[in-house]
């Protein structure tokens, strides 16, 4: 049998911008694609404060955050890794289904699999400056200041809000796999009740495959 | 628990905090209210007329109240007669035309086409005396008519086919003692009347404005701020600003609401932003014809027909007139909505003399240049008026028909009802050809909407344009509106992307339950 140990993994400050950008995130797609015209809920005008608002929140925390993650040194779980990356694809589409075990295993140095590594890098360098990026310009496409109304420059609206949309489609989509692929854990809600209590179950040792964990 | 409520009090509470106090950031419109300060103060006149020795007497000859008039006003007649309220016509330069000298004078509209031949009736509404035909002197001071504009006794009027004379019988006497600044009847008694009758041809003006009620119009309802035309369309030397594009062509002298208001009106920046591409009428006024229905329709070609040999005329229960056998068919809206086009403060119009292409189904009275391209552009609200015009086959010109004269047998439509008289007696006073052979094509024409500004609570909401479908800027698609505007590639795109990738996950689940339970058995 392979020994369990409860582990201290995600720290206050890890969970709490987790679940913030979580809530944000959600929230500002249920805003933006009012603006976007799919439905209706809030109203037009009460949407665009809504989402503005909870646009500066969201850059307030990124600005936290990547200060916490180089304090901390926890930027280094991001560094992606080839190795093991085929093993972590090969489990999802056939490992897991035979019970074979998770080809990586979670530490608190590597608390990411090689998978996570790409996707929540590409997330950080990628699709969120990208969607803070084109929600400023998106913004800043006309400002009064100073008595004045000035134009950023950056002047097509629609290319603004094409990418924009487009972002807002990429992340939910990314919201959907990612809510799946956290019941993949030992458990179905092991993953989850780490991210809320912070203490997750993890091997401390292996042992030769086990097969029969029910 | 401690997680959800610190979650709570951390993320949710500041998002609602914020929002409320930005929604509630209404600061007071200070700008708003030095205005009412400023318009409240009532205009004394320095001078009262009354007084004046020279105007202790009556008059019989309208001229010579004219010649009164500049016995002190020495240098107002010139004055006027450099003004296009008097020339009916006025130097512009049109893209494509260079420089033009175009007004009433020669051009055709969508009501009832034009002066020419028809200056006897349709020149009542001259600031002057006796604009029969083309033999008028524009020259002479003395034909001026001060009257129209400065009668504040409500006493004065003009005589029906004949060219501006006043009606027989005035009382002089009480009327010249009696004038002043130019108060809404005065620029009513044309304005509102235009096309015939009130409210028929613009929309936005007509005699309710007397007595508006504050929905009707803010600025010149006594509930409001109680204006004269003239606070707005500010005058110096008799050159007023105000332009009205079924005559006018060039971006000068526009009555405007930045006047008053300045660019930048509102206490919310987004408002303030919008006003770059969007006109304040746009949203400031989202109806127009509120008290009487205005014509939004004319169609000439159904004209002369007669029931027994007599002409008729059918009116609607609400006393609309829906048809006359003098003028054709008419359509009649109340409450109007107007449409939406872009516009640069510079138009073309459809001279007498433009040859419609073989090509062309409709002819464009007027043509408001501008799009979202053109950074002077923005996006104003129009009333469309479309109609049925006669034009000549053979030479494809637009025809003037003679419509009216004093007596029976001159070609007069009104008077005769014969379509191929009046068309041939238009075209010979104007001295163009008129090959005979004629037909009817369809007309546009498009009407600047200024007036009738909403109380600022029912100017259009956020979503009367942010919307996907039927917002009221659905014809204009070349600019970016948000909830309007989509790119219906990405659109597809991230939809089939979210459908694939929860159809994976629900697929992927199903076959790990699959699997357990195989196992498990
Ligand atoms: C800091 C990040 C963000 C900023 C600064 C931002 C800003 C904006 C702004 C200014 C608008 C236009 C509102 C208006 O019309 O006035 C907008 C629209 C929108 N936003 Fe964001 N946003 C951000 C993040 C997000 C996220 C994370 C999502 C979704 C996951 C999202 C989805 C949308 C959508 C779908 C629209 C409508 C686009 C359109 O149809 O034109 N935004 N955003």
């Amino acid at each position: 049998m392979k020994q369990m140990k409860m582990v201290y993994l995600y720290s206050r400050y890890e969970r709490f911008w987790h679940w913030t950008q979580a809530f944000l995130i959600l929230f500002l797609a249920l805003t933006g694609f009012e603006i976007h015209g799919s439905y209706r809920l809030f109203g037009f005008e009460n949407a665009v404060h809504l989402h503005n608002n909870a646009a500066y929140i969201l850059i307030v925390l990124i600005i936290f955050t990547i200060f916490w993650h180089f304090t901390t040194g926890e930027w280094r779980q991001y560094l992606p890794t080839g190795k093991n990356l085929k093993a972590q694809l090969d489990y999802y589409i056939t490992g897991i289904f035979r019970n074979a075990p998770h080809p990586v295993k979670k530490t608190i140095l590597s608390k990411l699999n090689p998978m996570q590594r790409l996707v929540y890098l590409g997330l950080k360098i990628i699709f969120i400056p990208v969607m803070v990026l084109s929600g400023l310009a998106y913004m800043l496409y006309r400002y009064q200041y100073d008595g004045v109304i000035h134009s950023s420059g950056f002047n097509d609206l629609y290319l603004i809000a094409s990418i924009h949309t487009l972002g807002a489609y990429i992340l939910l989509a990314f919201v959907i796999v990612h809510v799946y692929l956290i019941t993949t854990g030992h458990s179905l809600t092991s993953n989850l009740r780490a991210m809320i209590t912070g203490w997750e179950a993890l091997e401390e040792e292996t042992t030769d495959k086990e097969t029969e964990q029910k | 628990m401690k997680n959800i409520a610190t979650f709570l009090l951390t993320v949710v509470l500041p998002i609602v905090i914020i929002t409320i106090m930005l929604r509630d950031a209404t600061k007071d419109n200070t700008l708003l209210d030095n205005l009412r300060e400023e318009y409240a103060i009532p205009h004394i006149p320095s001078v009262d007329h009354s007084k004046h020795a020279e105007l202790q007497r009556d008059f019989d000859d309208p001229h010579e109240i004219t010649a009164t008039c500049i016995s002190c006003h020495t240098e107002r007649g010139s004055e006027v007669l450099a003004n296009a309220h008097w020339n009916w016509e006025r130097e512009a330069y049109i893209e494509g035309r260079g420089v033009t000298y175009l007004g009433k004078r020669n051009l055709v509209n969508n009501f009832c086409t034009g002066i020419l031949s028809n200056e006897a009736t349709c020149n009542r509404c001259h600031i002057g005396y006796g604009w029969f035909d083309d033999g008028f002197d524009h020259n002479n001071p003395y034909n001026i008519d001060c009257l129209i504009c400065h009668d504040n006794s409500g006493l004065y009027d003009k005589a029906r086919g004949m060219a501006g004379y006043p009606v027989p019988g005035l009382d002089f006497q009480t009327i010249v003692q009696q004038v002043g600044r130019p108060e809404k009847d005065n620029c009513g008694y044309c304005h509102f009347y235009g096309g015939g009758g009130n409210n028929v041809k613009h929309g936005d003006l007509e005699n309710a404005l007397l007595n508006a009620s504050w929905e009707t119009d803010v600025h010149m309802s006594a509930e409001g701020a109680n204006l004269e035309c003239i606070d707005c369309h500010k005058t110096t030397n008799h050159q007023m600003l105000g332009r009205y594009y079924g005559v006018s062509s060039d971006n000068t002298m526009r009555a405007t609401c930045e006047e008053c208001h300045t660019s930048l009106p509102h206490t919310t920046k987004t408002l303030n932003e919008h006003a770059v591409t969007v006109a304040c009428q746009t949203c400031h006024i989202p109806v127009y014809a509120k008290v009487n229905p205005t014509k939004m329709h004319w169609d000439w070609s159904t004209a002369t027909d007669r029931i027994d040999g007599e002409p008729y005329e059918i009116i609607d229960t609400l006393g609309n007139l829906l048809y006359t056998s003098i003028k054709g068919d008419f359509h009649w809206v109340q409450n109007a909505i107007p449409g939406y086009t872009w516009f640069n403060g510079t138009a073309d119009h459809h001279l007498i003399s433009d040859v419609i292409s073989e090509n062309d189904s409709i002819i464009f009275i007027n043509t408001l240049f501008g799009d979202a391209a053109d950074p002077g552009a923005r996006i104003y609200p129009v009333k469309v008026h479309t109609g049925r015009q006669p034009y000549d086959t053979e030479y494809r010109t637009i025809i003037q028909a003679k419509l009216w004269d004093q007596q029976p047998g001159m070609g007069a439509l009104w008077v005769d009802l014969e379509w191929e008289e009046a068309l041939a007696a238009g075209m010979e006073y104007i001295g163009m050809p008129f090959s005979g052979e004629y037909d009817f094509i369809d007309s546009k024409m498009f009407l600047m909407i200024n007036h009738m500004v909403s109380p600022a609570e029912q100017a259009l909401q956020c979503e009367d344009c942010h919307t996907r479908r039927g917002g009221r800027l659905t014809a204009i698609n070349d600019v970016y509106i948000p909830a309007q505007t989509t790119n219906a590639a990405i659109d597809h795109f991230g939809v089939i992307m979210l459908l694939m990738a929860t159809a994976g996950v629900v697929l992927h689940a199903l076959m790990r339950f699959l699997a357990r339970k195989k196992r498990t058995h």
